[in-house]
């Protein structure tokens, strides 16, 4: 149950104000990929559509091979994590994770030890009682992390989750996503912008230019000499070639 | 005024903000000098009047507050829960316009709606005649006065909680459909804390604006069983000619406002969170069935509220013979009356706005004071001060003009300010170094950032003077008459249909006057 699921956008079309979208992927079951591209190209609206928050105008999603359609987000297999707001603001720590569990807090005696697991592993044993304004930027979004450990959804969606952390911060962060793919092997959609990023704990890259899927495949790929150019260009004075 | 520092610091000569406190003080402080110079002529009068009568009077004053809060509050939020959950649907905007409406509305012309509504003749007076088996006396007493707190500040108080609602982050929304979360749970995790952070705000609000609610009372409260300080005190000066006694009343209602802004200010503590920014505004929740009815019952019975005696106001003026209405002497002069009053009042309001917030923050800050201090108790002071050594119907235009200014320039500010230190904090260094201060600094630089602000601080201030039944009532005379005035002359010798007639032509008027505000104050170009 915990290791991961495919995620497919079979033909996928959906219309926002005055942009279209055309989405057609697949995301390999167990692996971490990159999904990149230029603001506006349709990054976000992706994990949207998988997550449910939006519907397709037509086309499918796919998860585990089971269509999607008229399934709620809560009853998704997926977690995503924003790059912001993940957290209620009055709710301590072990409560924000416990949402994980159960959606009303009431909690029994396994899962209030799953919760202090999962805040233990997330490196915030001790910090069960602060609020999120009593902790730094980089320990809300362990904290929402740990909330997806409670959860075990075999999909995590990520968006941007680290954009507003350090550049040491963000490592930290990325090790921390690294050791739990290769514990739990969910299937991760990991939205960025940062190319090193990708490098380090993707397997697969998804590229997306003006509501298209632009090109896709291994990272190793994307990041050796046979980068696609439109890549490339996006990825621009930061040369793939070190 | 030829050096200025950096954004926030006062200038050098800040001698018309100076002026301008100076001024209010003079006009607050003059009507309490008059209060205690009453007191201590006559201490035996003023001893006696601190009887059961007033004890009853401040009990009720009270009472009709705290009943007004409950009764508009508590619906309030499942108004504006209801309105938050359902986005979009047909007519929601406009909703959203007309709970703007009352605020705008002069208290009279929505006490002449409910009468003409429930009154002894109104529309239901038959229903309720055969309903009780007997004749319909009117919604008079408390109830009337409920109703109408209600009308007021039921959509005042669902608006302020839809906006508290709207700063809840779209990501949380996006997260508890994630998560599974009930109707239930939303409201206790999400909603709840939202509004009761808000929830101290909005209801001193509303509990400040009832015991303070003069117009209201004296047109609806129907008699001394309902009477309010305000009320009393008016009724002291005007009728009884107590003056020892208006005195004492006075003070209380001073102290009374003073002991509840003090407690606002103890429990107003914000919850303040971390900052979050929307990302959009969408919403990602389904409502159940049940809770769609709910809602929309919500809705409707508010919009049947705020709806029901504004459509009255219009059928009713509009049954009244409005040409003749127009022509009359009396309303020709209580119209010029009311304009050259309303504009002066409003000049001086903008005036005392931009004088004080040249001037700093500081003194902008401390002049909010007067928003404590109704204007009947400003006027029964200069009315006990002046009776003695001046005709006191004879300085009517004076008073209200400076009374109103004084109460309109909070609102002023507020329109002026936060454009003044924009443009102050972009300006300020860059005019230092090229010397530019004085005169050519206020024509060239201060002026055209302000005119827009100014333009909303001067017709809002215009809308509330016009709208007005606070000092008039109490220095109005057969000389100096307002259109509010006139219209509660009217609705007291029970010639309804002119009444009719003159609340709809004043309730379109301010409204008219609060819209072009409105629209000066959005589309300032930045």
């Amino acid at each position: 149950m915990r290791t991961g699921l495919s995620v497919t956008l079979e033909k996928v079309t959906f219309r926002y104000g005055e942009t279209a979208f055309f989405l057609d992927a697949g995301f390999e079951p167990g692996a971490v990929t990159a999904v990149m591209g230029p603001s506006g190209s349709g990054k976000t609206t992706l994990l949207n559509l998988v997550a449910g928050f939006e519907d397709p105008g037509s086309g499918r999603v796919l998860i585990g091979g089971e269509d999607m359609a008229g399934r709620a987000p809560a009853e998704r297999p997926v977690s995503m994590i924003f790059q912001e707001n993940n957290l209620f603001g009055h709710l301590t720590v072990a409560m924000n994770v416990g949402l994980g569990r159960s959606p009303s807090l009431k909690l029994d005696m396994r899962d209030r030890e799953a919760v202090t697991a999962a805040i233990a592993r997330v490196g915030l044993a001790g910090k069960e009682k602060r609020l999120p304004r009593e902790l730094s930027g980089g320990e809300r979004q362990r904290v929402a992390i740990a909330r997806v450990l409670v959860r075990e959804r075999p999909v995590l969606l990520l968006d941007e989750p680290f954009a507003a952390l350090g550049p040491a911060l963000r490592a930290d962060m990325l090790g921390l996503i690294g050791e739990l793919h290769a514990e739990r092997a969910m299937t991760v959609l990991f939205v960025t912008h940062h190319p090193e990023d990708a490098r380090r704990i993707a397997q697969n890259v998804v590229f997306l230019s003006d509501g298209r899927v632009e090109s896709s495949g291994k990272a190793a790929d994307f990041f050796g000499n046979s980068a696609p150019r439109a890549f490339r260009d996006y990825v621009g004075g930061t040369s793939p070639a070190r | 005024m030829t050096t200025r520092s950096t954004a926030g610091a006062a200038p050098a000569t800040p001698l018309p903000g100076l002026a301008a406190l100076g001024f209010v003080g003079l006009v607050v402080g003059g009507a309490f000098a008059g209060l205690i110079a009453e007191g201590a002529r006559d201490p035996q009068g003023a001893a006696a009047a601190l009887d059961g009568y007033m004890l009853r009077v401040a009990g009720f004053t009270l009472f009709q507050a705290a009943a007004s809060t409950v009764l508009s509050v508590v619906p309030a939020i499942a108004v504006a829960r209801a309105l938050s959950r359902h986005p979009r649907f047909f007519g929601r905007s406009l909703i959203l316009k007309l709970f703007a409406v009352p605020l705008a509305l002069p208290a009279i012309v929505a006490a002449m709606g409910i009468l003409s509504l429930f009154g002894r003749a109104g529309w239901f007076a038959a229903a309720f005649s055969a309903m009780t088996g007997g004749t319909w006396p009117g919604i008079y007493g408390l109830s009337g006065i409920l109703l109408a707190h209600v009308f007021f500040n039921l959509p005042l108080a669902a608006r302020l909680f839809a906006e508290a609602l709207e700063t809840v982050p779209a990501d949380q929304w996006r997260l508890s459909s994630q998560l599974g979360m009930r109707a239930g749970i939303v409201f206790r995790l999400i909603e709840w804390p939202v509004l009761r952070a808000a929830l101290p705000g909005v209801a001193g609000l509303v509990f400040m604006l009832c015991v303070t609610s003069f117009t209201i009372v004296l047109t609806l409260g129907g008699g001394p069983a309902a009477s309010t300080l305000e009320v009393a005190i008016y009724q002291a000066l005007r009728f009884d000619f107590d003056p020892a006694r208006a005195v004492v009343l006075t003070l209380a209602q001073v102290a009374l406002t003073l002991i509840v802004v003090a407690f606002l200010v103890r429990i107003g503590a914000n919850l303040s969170g971390d900052a979050n920014l929307a990302v959009t505004n969408r919403r990602y929740m389904a409502a159940s069935g049940s809770e769609r009815v709910f809602d929309g019952f919500c809705i409707a019975a508010a919009l049947l509220l705020v709806a029901g005696p504004m459509a009255a106001i219009v059928a009713a003026g509009l049954e009244a013979d409005l040409w003749r209405l127009v022509r009359e002497a009396s309303f020709l002069r209580a119209t010029a009356t009311s304009l050259v009053l309303a504009t002066a009042s409003a000049t001086l309001a903008a005036a005392l706005a931009w004088s004080l917030t040249a001037a700093g923050r500081r003194l902008a800050g401390s002049a909010s004071f007067v928003l404590v201090v109704p204007p009947i108790v400003i006027g029964a002071g200069w009315f006990v001060l002046l009776r003695t050594v001046a005709d006191v119907f004879a300085i009517a235009p004076a008073m209200v003009v400076a009374v109103n200014a004084i109460m309109a320039m909070p609102f002023a500010l507020r329109a002026i300010r936060p454009a003044h230190d924009a443009a102050a904090a972009r300006h300020d260094r860059l005019c230092a170094a090229l010397g530019i201060g004085g005169w050519n600094r206020l024509r060239l630089i201060d002026w055209p950032a302000l005119r827009r602000p100014l333009a909303t601080a001067l017709t809002f201030a215009a809308a509330l003077s016009l709208g007005d039944l606070g000092v008039i009532a109490l220095f109005g005379s057969d000389t100096v008459k307002t259109l509010p005035y006139l219209l509660y002359e009217r609705m007291g010798s029970y010639r309804t249909a002119d009444a009719a007639g003159l609340a709809l032509l004043l309730g379109a008027f301010c409204l008219l006057l609060i819209l072009a505000a409105d629209r000066l104050g959005r589309t300032e170009d930045t």
